[in-house]
């Protein structure tokens, strides 16, 4: 269980070894406070809707899960995309009104990067490799957690690069994106390192 | 905008990926081999331009408040069906493609379109303007697909073009070519080249130096 742990966070990170969210990573890693929000946004909506997914994806969409409604023969497999990006905007919405409710100020903080990580492939991409992977429940929650923690810990330590970065002196066309990619590449082969953990 | 416009536009001037930064993931993800690239942009391709028609053919049926959902509907059904023709005609590279063919449906090229270009004009151009975006960022994935492969293991399309050590040549395969990090790499200094070939694409410096710094 540990080792799936360190392994979604470092060796499997979602954006440095899968290229899961990049377009995300690279908009709000502009500043350290936007990226951890985000960060703690993706964690949240990680850790729920991952084993939610795989609950809907074993019990109600795998081959003969209808059995016990004397459909034995049937198989919703197909479908999983569709409910999967249903159920992480339902997901989205209600975490949203729960923490509107109850941690106004994270709330706030979060604002619109919250409804964004819908869109985000990351979180899409963590169902379906939970799907494609066969986890049970217990690893599809570790997984859902680590890969969140990952993806925070990224977006952060970019973030952090990127402010110390504006006042370097970098050559005029590798300016803004070129410098940005590099210096993921460079994160990406750190990251990579802690494989052997 | 005159059609041959729209449709050349996207392949440099205001490419997907390296102006739009739209659809990186996928971009960067597929390209260890010039196949999946080749499959992946086919796929996208495909997608977008139907989305894009679809969309536009909707468009004044599509109420404001819902549109997202009903955007992503369309294109996850699109995806599901260019998921299951490559299971069904091209099982291998569907497996080594995994989860990437379903995630264009979070691939935000297409829904980007969608939502920008899609949503406010007439099926023709939209159907162009989609094509247009598709051979963008399907040119940005063939030149990175050809790198990484021809280096890496010497190869194209599986085919032998640098002659390995292992096998009697004198090609040493670059194996960090195949891992995450390079693909990054590579994608940088694209952006570099293509940014000291089209200068008015370099972006401004947020803080301007004194001259004694420099």
């Amino acid at each position: 269980m540990t080792d799936l742990l360190f392994k979604s966070i470092f060796a499997d990170n979602l954006v440095l070894s899968f290229f899961l969210g990049v377009c995300t990573f690279l908009a709000v890693s502009k500043r350290v406070d936007t990226a951890l929000g985000l960060g703690l946004a993706m964690v949240a909506v990680q850790t729920v809707t991952v084993p939610v997914n795989y609950l809907i994806h074993t019990h109600l969409l795998s081959d003969g899960s209808w059995a016990w409604l004397g459909l034995p023969d049937v198989d919703l497999r197909f479908l999983k995309l569709i409910v999967f990006i249903g159920v992480i905007a339902a997901m989205v919405q209600i975490l949203e009104m729960i923490l509107d409710r109850f941690v106004p100020r994270l709330f706030r903080a979060l604002g619109i990067y919250l409804p964004l990580i819908t869109v985000n492939c990351a979180i899409l991409a963590g169902s379906l490799f939970m799907a494609e992977r066969g986890y049970v429940f217990s690893e599809s929650l570790i997984f859902g957690v680590g890969s969140g923690i990952g993806w925070a810990l990224a977006v952060v330590a970019l973030a952090a690069i990127r402010e110390r970065l504006r006042y370097a002196i970098v050559p005029d066309g590798l300016r803004g994106l070129g410098i940005t990619f590099i210096v993921t590449g460079l994160m990406s082969m750190g990251f990579s390192a802690f494989g052997g953990l | 905008m005159t059609p041959s416009k729209t449709l050349k536009a996207p392949l440099i001037d205001d490419n997907p990926i390296t102006v739009q930064i739209l659809g990186i993931c996928s971009a960067l993800a597929v390209t260890t081999s010039v196949d999946t690239a080749l499959t992946m942009s086919l796929a996208l391709t495909i997608v977008l331009v139907a989305a894009s028609g679809i969309i536009s053919l909707l468009r004044r049926l599509i109420p404001r408040e819902i549109r997202l959902i009903l955007q992503i509907t369309i294109i996850a059904s699109l995806v599901i069906v260019a998921d299951l023709i490559l299971q069904a005609y091209a099982w291998n590279i569907s497996q080594r493609l995994s989860i990437f063919v379903s995630l264009v449906v979070t691939n935000c090229l297409v829904l980007g379109r969608a939502e920008s270009f899609a949503m406010h004009n007439p099926v023709l151009p939209s159907l162009l303007d989609g094509l247009g975006n598709g051979m963008g960022y399907s040119l940005i994935l063939l030149v990175v697909g050809i790198l990484r492969e021809l280096f890496g293991a010497g190869t194209l399309m599986g085919v032998m073009v640098l002659p390995l050590r292992s096998e009697g040549g004198w090609f040493e395969p670059l194996g960090v070519m195949l891992l995450a990090p390079s693909a990054f790499f590579i994608l940088g200094l694209l952006i570099w080249a293509i940014r000291t070939w089209r200068a008015d694409q370099v972006e401004a410096d947020e803080f301007t130096l004194a001259e004694e710094v420099r």
